[in-house]
């Protein structure tokens, strides 16, 4: 009897890009339906605006590359980079926030360097640093938390949908009226203006640990990051070792003065850190690759993103220190080569 | 016998789907005699071996076809009773790929008529005698190696442990379990002999942990063999530990250096089944007539372990288990990770078959669309050589040579480990088998051209010296002629006045 | 405003001019170039570029003054590798020049040799043994196939044969 033959291994591949990607949209679910929970219907316009740019630039860069569309439309990957940039984006910014922010994203940050696997940088990340950088104002529209004993005004889906699209809103609303700054701008301006830390987080926007509603959706984070950790998706080394990185100074200096540094339970679940932690820095694509590699890689970031958020421009610098430590990959990767079996 | 376990993790690997359940279920099959034998002359990595009978001669079981003339050789015998039909050309699988290699073939007779008893030697007393008779014996390395064990045994290095390999890691392979399990006092015994040969101080017999009446066979039989010497460690279960490198860093914490083999330090590894047939050479003077072979996968009506006859054509083997069931997809000897797929069932068993996998679509590989790679690592985690195969991949696809070298090309083992695990679905070990065949040549040609670059400079500097030379000649004979100009003159004088006097001699003659 | 964009642009000029300067005055060795292009090259001492050998050849490439498409038995992977190093357009290879190949060696006719000498001196790798009066022979291992030697026989008893056969 005659038989095909083909290349060994036999052995079926026991992961795929597309169920990876799927797994990491999992994740971010339940954290999704927090923010809409909290923050009103904005995330989920964001998210859709964000989602249909960024297939629809991925697809025309692909056609202008003359490669086939299908396969790296159906593996996800343009969709995490939305859902991730969403995130980053505050709910009541107009539409072409999250439409500029993907392109960017996609045509800029992955495809002007070769497409997903070649880009240096995080492209959801790129995307974020552009708005944050063209149009500070609007990305600083943030809105207080739904929580039964605050003053917080939200719109409804379709009044929401309007002021994104045309930027109108109901006639007794106005923009100043709904915005409110972020727990981390409150302690950054805070501080600078010698309030104590003590003073800054008895404010109303405060909770046990960080920012209402935050905790909240950070938790669910959390809880989507232990679950890529469960099944494989994403490895320990580099979520760990960012948090140490973020936490150990802050605990350092917290103890050293706790009137003038935030607390380290403040820096975990403010701003991006589980964010960043579990999602963004852990994209393989602009990681460093050794194990070891990604110890110092993570580091880097969290201890980056602490001293911006402590002595920088910028109440957050998750976005800038995964850009940064982005840059510093292949430097990483060439001094963390692993020995190999058996050489000296 | 102590049972103990190594405090490594292994390096890499993978934990795999298993697939021995159907063919660990019954023991194993004996008393299987083929109506063809197909002996090629070289089954061992060495020089073949020169056939000794000719055709339509008849041969009885053990007895001796070709003999091994060579130190790394093997002999090989008749593993049943028949007439030589032919010394022909013929497709036989090897250790990496079907080779044309010179075979015996053989029509068995049926009555698989044995030697007569005391034909076979007995075991010599001199250990020179006793690698031979291994040597004769058509002993080599079971576990797929097929290194000539004689070679292995012999007095070159010292050795400080004797590791019998019991870690069958890949999936479906099940022969050397199921012969622990059934034999282990004959394993026992065999490992007992090679140590004193080996005059090692020390042997271990690794088993992986999910094999425990096999674990339990053997623990049996070391405590009956009262011998102290012996352990028996109980290894993880994760693909490729029972690989001889992984191996004996696994129990010793020791690297192979990549430019040595384990026996040169002083490791000797040898598998289950080579014991094995040690045992019945020593006691029961019969050669290397048979080996267990694994008839595994969905394709195959009863799965199963059966004891088969060197030169076993693959069809008569799977006719013995009941023939094919369903469509089968490929036809692969070996595990599904090492394995190669054959492009028929007309070759032989081979010393070193151990497996083979009737598989049906479902449970092999069938999407072979690559995407990008995502520099996820996972591959690089895995790689128990602790290489990164993206990067090797990317240099290889580059034919850039000295990027290949630097990663290690050339300590890639193959395991497939990294395909397997890669999201992308690149077929990584493919490429790197190919890359490899290209780097020796790539190799081979730069040491060429080095040494053509000497020689053309030695024969340069040679003719420069040549000419300078013959310049130091006239310069000397210039220099001599101006040195010497009134002498020369004198002389000159001196004959012109000889000849005078001669002339006038001659003429006061006259 | 005016002036970041006049500080930055002053910073590029003066970095451009450093650039520029070293360029000029510091010339990369060109023995270093040279020793580069030749391990690029066969090495096996051919001359059918036309220089007596692959250093000359390597030279004249690095120096500018030979095209990089003259060595057959490097074929157009080499002129490939040479361009990619030296910056320079992939040009097709120059079949004029010759045929040599690396994967032939040359073999002497022993009926027909008349041991006059010629080839043993002429072969840039010292390949062919033979005293004067005697038959000659090809160290096959040490021959690159460069054809030198079949000019030289006055008999004609030398041809190439594939180097594995």
């Amino acid at each position: 009897m005659r038989f095909d033959v083909a290349p060994g291994p036999h052995t079926a591949p026991i992961a795929s890009v597309p169920i990876t990607m799927r797994r990491v949209l999992y994740a971010l679910a339940p954290a999704a339906l927090a923010h809409v929970w909290f923050f009103g219907s904005g995330f989920a316009i964001n998210f859709v605006v964000a989602t249909v740019t960024a297939l629809a630039a991925e697809a025309a860069v692909l056609r202008l590359r003359r490669r086939p569309t299908r396969v790296p439309l159906n593996d996800c990957s343009a969709i995490v980079t939305a859902a991730l940039l969403s995130f980053a984006i505050p709910p009541l910014a107009p539409w072409w926030i999250p439409a500029f922010g993907a392109f960017c994203a996609i045509v800029v940050a992955k495809h002007l360097y070769g497409g997903l696997g070649r880009n240096l940088f995080n492209p959801a990340m790129v995307g974020y640093v552009v708005l944050l950088i063209s149009f500070p104002a609007e990305l600083t529209q943030w809105i207080p938390p739904r929580m039964g004993d605050l003053d917080y005004q939200h719109l409804a889906f379709l009044a929401h949908l309007s002021y994104s699209l045309t930027g109108a809103l109901p006639t007794d609303v106005t923009v100043d009226a709904l915005t409110r700054a972020t727990p981390l701008d409150l302690v950054k301006e805070g501080l600078r203006s010698a309030q104590t830390y003590s003073e800054i987080r008895a404010g109303s926007l405060f909770g046990g640990i960080a920012g209402r509603g935050w905790e909240w959706i950070n938790s669910f984070i959390a809880l989507g990051g232990l679950y890529l950790l469960y099944t494989g998706t994403i490895r320990w080394q580099i979520p760990i070792m960012l948090l140490v990185g973020l936490l150990f100074p802050a605990t350092l200096l917290w103890l050293f003065d706790p009137d003038r540094f935030a607390t380290p339970g403040f820096h975990l679940f403010s701003g991006a850190t589980l964010l960043g932690a579990f999602f963004i820095a852990t994209d393989p694509v602009s990681a460093a690759e050794s194990d070891r590699g990604r110890l110092i890689y993570g580091a880097g970031i969290g201890f980056l993103t602490y001293c911006i958020r402590t002595w920088g421009g910028y109440p957050d610098g998750m976005a800038f220190s995964v850009l940064l430590m982005n840059s510093a990959v292949p430097l990483i990767d060439r001094y963390t080569r692993p020995r190999i079996y058996g050489r000296d | 016998m102590l049972e103990y376990t190594p405090d490594r993790r292994p390096t890499g690997g993978l934990r795999l789907p298993a697939h021995k359940e159907a063919s660990t279920a019954q023991p194993i099959a004996r008393g299987f005699v083929p109506r063809t034998l197909v002996l090629a002359l070289q089954q061992h990595q060495g020089p073949p071996t020169t056939p000794v009978v000719r055709r339509g001669e008849r041969v009885l079981r053990g007895q001796v076809v070709a003999r091994a003339r060579a130190l790394r050789s093997a002999a090989v015998h008749a593993s049943t009773s028949g007439h030589v039909r032919a010394i022909e050309d013929r497709l036989v699988p090897s250790v990496h790929a079907v080779h044309r290699t010179r075979c015996i073939v053989i029509d068995a007779d049926g009555e698989d008529e044995p030697l007569p008893p005391g034909a076979g030697s007995a075991w010599p007393e001199d250990p020179e005698k006793q690698l031979k008779s291994i040597r004769d014996g058509g002993i080599v390395g079971l576990g797929g190696g097929v290194f000539p064990t004689a070679e292995k045994l012999g007095p070159q290095t010292p050795c400080k442990v004797l590791i019998i390999n019991g870690v069958e890691c890949e999936p479906y392979i099940s022969c050397d379990d199921m012969l622990m399990r059934e034999a282990a006092a004959e394993i026992v015994d065999g490992a007992l002999i090679m140590r004193e040969l080996l005059a090692a101080p020390e042997c271990i017999v690794a088993v992986e942990r999910d094999k425990p009446q096999a674990i339990e066979a053997l623990l049996e039989a070391g405590r009956a063999s009262g011998d102290a010497s012996l352990r028996l460690a109980d290894i993880p279960t994760i693909y490729p530990t029972g690989g001889e490198r992984q191996l004996v860093e696994m129990l010793t914490g020791e690297e192979v250096p990549s430019t040595h083999y384990p026996s040169e330090i002083g490791y000797i590894c040898q598998n289950v089944g080579t014991a094995f047939a040690v045992h019945r050479l020593v006691r029961a003077g019969e050669p290397l007539l048979s080996r267990v072979v694994t008839v595994a996968g969905d394709g195959i009506a009863r799965p199963q372990n059966v004891e088969t006859p060197i030169g076993t054509p693959i069809g008569e083997l799977i006719e013995f288990c009941g023939g094919y069931r369903g469509d089968v997809d490929r036809l692969i000897l070996g595990g599904s990770m090492m394995g190669y797929a054959l492009p028929n069932d007309e070759m032989p068993i081979t010393k070193g078959s151990n497996c083979l996998i009737a598989a049906a679509r479902t449970e092999v590989r069938q999407d072979f669309s690559e995407r990008f790679c995502i520099r996820c690592g996972n591959c690089g985690t895995a790689c128990p050589a602790r290489l990164l195969p993206q990067e090797l991949l990317r240099a290889a696809r580059d034919n850039d040579h000295a990027l290949l070298d630097e990663f290690g090309l050339t300590d890639c083992i193959e395991c497939g480990c990294c395909d397997v695990i890669c999201p992308s679905h690149i077929p990584l070990t493919e490429v790197f088998r190919n890359a490899k065949f290209a780097h020796a040549r790539y190799q081979r040609q730069e040491v060429f051209s080095a040494e053509t670059q000497q020689r053309f400079r030695r024969h340069e500097e040679r003719e420069r010296a040549d000419v300078q030379r013959g310049k130091d000649l006239q310069d000397q004979i210039r220099h001599e002629v101006e040195t010497d100009e009134p002498a020369r003159q004198q002389a000159i004088e001196a004959a012109i006045e000889r000849a005078r006097q001669r002339r006038s001699q001659d003429t006061d003659s006259e | 405003m005016l002036i970041g964009t006049v500080v930055l642009a002053g910073l590029a000029l003066g970095l451009c001019a450093v650039l520029v300067l070293t360029d000029r005055l510091l010339p990369a060795g060109r023995d270093r170039v040279a020793e580069q292009v030749e391990s690029l090259l066969p090495r096996i001492q051919c001359a059918q570029c036309g220089y007596p050998g692959c250093r000359p050849y390597a030279e004249a490439i690095a120096a500018g003054e030979a095209d990089i498409n003259r060595c057959p038995p490097g074929g157009e992977d080499t002129v490939r590798r040479l361009a990619e190093f030296l910056g320079r357009e992939v040009v097709a290879l120059d079949t004029t020049l010759g045929s040599a190949s690396m994967n032939r060696v040359a073999r002497i006719d022993e009926h027909n040799c008349i041991g006059c000498n010629r080839c043993v001196p002429v072969c840039p790798v010292d390949a062919v043994v033979g005293v004067q009066q005697t038959i000659h022979a090809v160290i096959a291992a040490h021959c690159t196939g460069c054809e030198i030697c079949l000019a030289h026989c006055p008999v004609d008893c030398i041809d190439l044969i594939p180097r594995d056969a």
